[in-house]
């Protein structure tokens, strides 16, 4: 259903497979955040895992880096609407990160430096599905894009995948990250277009 | 509540008013609207007569007042909606549309802090709203505007800014061609111009900066140069690229 817009046409169109309902395709790489660029410096940096007991798994840049990386290779959608296809990227996959971490949680809460959280199930970082990225493109991932890390969360709005990632809350029950508290879906599937709450 | 903010409406154009040779207030009449704050958006659907639907953001350009919503859109060339809704869509014309969402880039009238706004191009209209807000509650938070616009032609709300306020203070930098009267040379806002334009940052001041995404890349960082807490330094990302 839905009221017609006099005159309206748009553009003509073509029917990409792997563009989610809604978005457009950009061959730059928009820059969007709440706030200004940090730029956090690898010595001080610290990635830590958190479970629900409050057990802590820690990581130096250096440990970080000695783990085995992957070299994804996926398509990209912010829910301001565009899509990037085929990014290529370089990151520790989940899989290995949590691969210790005892935990009966169900969700978690990635924080980011500065203060920035966004929820996920912990199911959806599992599996081949999501990255700690410290490469964008075959270059250290720039302080705009997240670097020196973020999480890299392909099959979910871009906004999932973190900037500036600095650990991950497991928790039994889900809490509400930023954007999902500022009205935004808790999940957010590009394809079931989950841009706010309700959709 | 929240479903009641994200349902779909139908608004008709009530009014229309050319702001610059490229961009076009308009006014929507949208029954039950909810009100909204000074920052936030709305997002405008339109379809097609064969169905086509595609979906756009555009910031509130005023506080809430009745059912009556205003946003400004400025002409993209080549865009697929902005050339419509400046050119095309008339007095009488439906569209639908939802809102208001974000509550992350607003401003309240009831803060008293001294508050920074850096605009650059469309930029303006989120930040417009704030000062439209704030005349509208007899707020007496001291405002600074610093402004980029191309040329003369290209501000927003000329005359609206050009009348004295009490507390508000606007400066406004040209970056392709100032007027004959203007001290200066055309050029992109620096780390100068925030500094002389815009509030020291003991003075703790809430930052609103909206434009292009490169502006508001530079921006940010000489906010945070300067001093400014990048906990009050709030953005807005127009756009699919910089400019
Ligand atoms: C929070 C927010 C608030 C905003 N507020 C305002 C506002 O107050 N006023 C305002 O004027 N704008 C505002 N915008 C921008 C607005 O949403 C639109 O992006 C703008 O009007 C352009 O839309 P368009 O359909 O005309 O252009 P589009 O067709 O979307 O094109 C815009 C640019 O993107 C590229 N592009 C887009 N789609 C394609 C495609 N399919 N193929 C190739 N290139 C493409 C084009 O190169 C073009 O230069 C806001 C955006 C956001 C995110």
């Amino acid at each position: 259903m839905g009221i017609v817009t006099p005159g309206f046409r748009g553009r003509a169109r073509t029917a990409d497979e792997k563009l989610p309902p809604g978005q457009y395709l950009v061959e730059d790489f928009p820059v969007l955040s709440a706030g200004p660029t940090p730029r956090v410096r690898t010595e001080n940096w610290r990635f830590t895992v958190t479970t629900e007991t409050g057990r802590t798994h820690e990581w130096s840049w250096a440990d970080l880096l000695a783990l085995p990386s992957e070299t994804p290779t996926v398509d990209i959608h912010c829910v301001t609407r565009w899509s990037k296809l085929g990014t290529s990227w370089r990151g520790m996959s989940l899989d290995t990160l949590l691969a210790d971490v005892d935990t009966a949680a169900d969700y978690v809460l990635a924080e980011c430096h500065g203060g920035y959280t966004t929820n996920l199930p912990l199911e959806d970082l599992l599996d081949g599905q999501a990255w700690i990225a410290y490469e964008f493109e075959g270059e250290e991932l720039a302080p705009e894009h997240g670097g020196p890390a973020r999480l890299l969360v392909p099959h979910l709005y871009f906004w999932k995948s973190a900037k500036w990632i600095e650990g991950l809350r497991l928790t039994l029950d889900e809490d509400l990250g930023f954007w999902e508290a500022a009205g935004y879906h808790t999940y957010g599937d590009p394809w079931r277009e989950q841009r706010y709450q309700g959709d | 509540m929240v479903q009641g903010r994200l349902a779909w409406r139908v608004g008709r154009l009530a009014e229309v008013r050319d702001e610059t040779p490229t961009a076009r207030t308009l006014v929507l009449d949208v029954p039950g609207w909810p009100g909204h704050l000074a920052g936030q958006h709305v997002d405008l659907r339109l379809t097609a007569e064969d169905g086509y639907r595609t979906t756009r953001t555009y910031s509130l350009a005023a506080p809430a007042a009745g059912d009556r919503v205003a946003i400004t859109v400025q002409r993209v060339p080549g865009g697929e909606v902005s050339p419509y809704l400046t050119e095309v869509f008339a007095v009488g014309d439906p569209v639908e549309l939802r809102g208001p969402v974000g509550g992350w880039f607003v401003w309240r009238p009831t803060s008293p802090d001294p508050v920074l706004l850096i605009a650059g191009g469309a930029g303006i209209v989120p930040l417009m709203a704030m000062i439209r807000a704030r005349r509208a509650a007899g707020s007496r938070a001291p405002v600074k505007l610093l402004y980029s616009v191309r040329t003369p032609a290209d501000v927003y709300y000329a005359g609206e800014l050009r009348r004295p306020e009490p507390g508000l203070d606007v400066t406004v930098v040209y970056t392709r061609k100032a007027p004959a009267d203007w001290p200066g040379e055309p050029h992109r806002i620096g780390i100068a111009d925030v500094n002389t334009a815009g509030w020291p940052a003991e003075f703790a001041p809430q930052c609103f900066v909206c434009g292009p995404t490169g502006f508001v890349e530079t921006i940010a960082d000489v906010l945070v140069a300067l001093g400014h807490d990048p906990r009050r330094v709030k953005t807005e990302r127009f756009g699919p690229s910089g400019s």
